[in-house]
């Protein structure tokens, strides 16, 4: 589904990709590990067409993606992929409610259907409760909720997480693990997911290890 | 784990023949190992020795297997006295791990190797447990959970310690010289 191949990104002096590669296949759960400053996250944003790698392929379904332009790639992360970043992206004007309708609304879902679904989703991550807060009103584990949900209530084909679990308690961690793993066995999605907790990397089915830009090739056992 | 405190606690919840007690130990604990036969009847010996237990009166043995456990009140106040003890704190996995990484140091191997081997292996362990955990009750938790966190330790040790590796060499290589 996602192939990733030998892709590389400088910036300015410094090589943060140097030939990584990376397959995911449907309703596969990939960890990405390894020590910081190795080329995680830069890996996730070329994988996921935010960032143009320099070199290297990204195919997605097949299709080159690293070769479309802004408006095609933006158009693809919206309606394929689904996002949780270390940081929340939530818009702080609208309700927690609100921010996880809209990328269904964005996606020409009727206003009183998304709102509905993202009641939904709230009441699956346990936070019935903070659908009318404003993200400044929540609590870092609430908002990391609330972006989960977001990222997921579009039915994403491919999810891709960095530190999902971040600014969670270890029962909450395990929460937001269990439903990523579960919607990749339920939807088929393809979930990628980088993390420093051994405990988040044991919920793929198998984790790959940057090092210096590239993958490294995994040992046998 | 101390199989005859695991086994004088299993016998505080009532009587139990020997080939009982194996089967609730293998069922609750098998987490751990399960416990040969002759593992069960030697501990139960011992036990009878110390007077922790005694055979029950109202069975009457005909062979080995129709023997049923009591415990007796000294082995329920040694059940409560280890219930309430606390554990060595002991670094189980290093000293093995950490013996073969200076000696592949010392020999020029690759250290490297041996710490990624074990790391996966670490991981695999932890993926099973994790599968385990997600499916399981809430005693398949709670256990998993123990080991996971324990399986997590190592690991942290042998990810550091993979980081090191080239400080390492230069203190075990200065060392040998
Ligand atoms: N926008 C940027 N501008 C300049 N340098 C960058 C930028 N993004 C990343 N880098 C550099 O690229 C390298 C890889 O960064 P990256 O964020 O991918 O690491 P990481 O593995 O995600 O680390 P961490 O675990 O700390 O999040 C680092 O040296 C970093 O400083
Ligand atoms: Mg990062």
């Amino acid at each position: 589904m996602l192939h990733v191949t030998g892709i590389r990104k400088r910036f300015g002096q410094t090589i943060a990709l140097d030939g990584a590669s990376l397959d995911v296949s449907p309703g596969e759960v990939v960890a990405v590990v390894g020590p910081s400053g190795s080329g995680k996250s830069t890996l996730l944003h070329c994988a996921a067409g935010i960032l143009r790698p320099d070199g290297g392929e990204v195919a997605f379904d097949g299709r080159r993606i690293d070769a479309l332009g802004e408006g095609d790639r933006s158009r693809l992360r919206r309606t394929s992929f689904g996002f949780v970043f270390q940081f929340g992206q939530l818009v702080p004007e609208l309700t927690a409610a609100e921010n996880i309708a809209l990328p269904m609304m964005l996606g020409g879902a009727r206003r009183r259907a998304a709102l509905a679904e993202a009641r939904r989703w709230l009441a699956l991550l346990d936070r019935r409760e903070v659908a009318g807060k404003r993200p400044g009103d929540l609590s870092g584990g609430e908002g990391q909720r609330v972006a989960v949900a977001r990222a997921l209530v579009h039915r994403p084909r491919l999810v891709f997480a960095d530190e999902p679990t971040g600014s969670l308690d270890s029962l909450s961690g395990e929460h937001v693990m269990d439903i990523l793993v579960r919607l990749a066995g339920d939807d088929g999605a393809g979930v990628v997911i980088v993390t420093h907790d051994p405990r988040v990397a044991a919920y793929a089915q198998r984790d790959v290890t940057v090092r210096d830009g590239r993958v490294v090739t995994p040992v046998a056992a | 784990m101390s199989v005859p405190h695991t086994v004088l606690g299993l016998l505080r919840t009532g009587p139990r023949h020997g080939y009982d007690l194996k089967k609730a130990y293998d069922t609750r604990f098998a987490h751990a190992r399960p416990l040969r036969y002759g593992q069960i009847y030697a501990t139960l010996a011992r036990l009878q020795r110390d007077g922790l237990v005694i055979l029950d009166a109202e069975e009457p043995g005909q062979g080995p297997d129709r023997k049923r456990y009591v415990i007796t009140e000294d082995g329920a106040t040694e059940l409560e006295r280890w219930l309430h003890e606390t554990e060595e704190p002991e670094p189980y996995l290093h000293s093995t791990l950490f013996a073969k990484v200076v000696l592949a140091l010392l020999l020029g191997e690759d250290a490297r190797a041996t710490l990624d081997a074990q790391r996966a292996r670490h991981m695999a362990r932890m993926r099973e447990l994790t599968e385990l955990k997600r499916t399981g009750d809430t005693v398949d938790q709670l256990l998993s959970d123990h080991a996971l966190f324990h399986l997590e330790a190592d690991l942290r040790w042998i990810e550091l310690t993979a980081a090191r590796i080239d400080r390492l060499r230069t203190a075990v290589t200065a060392d040998a010289g």
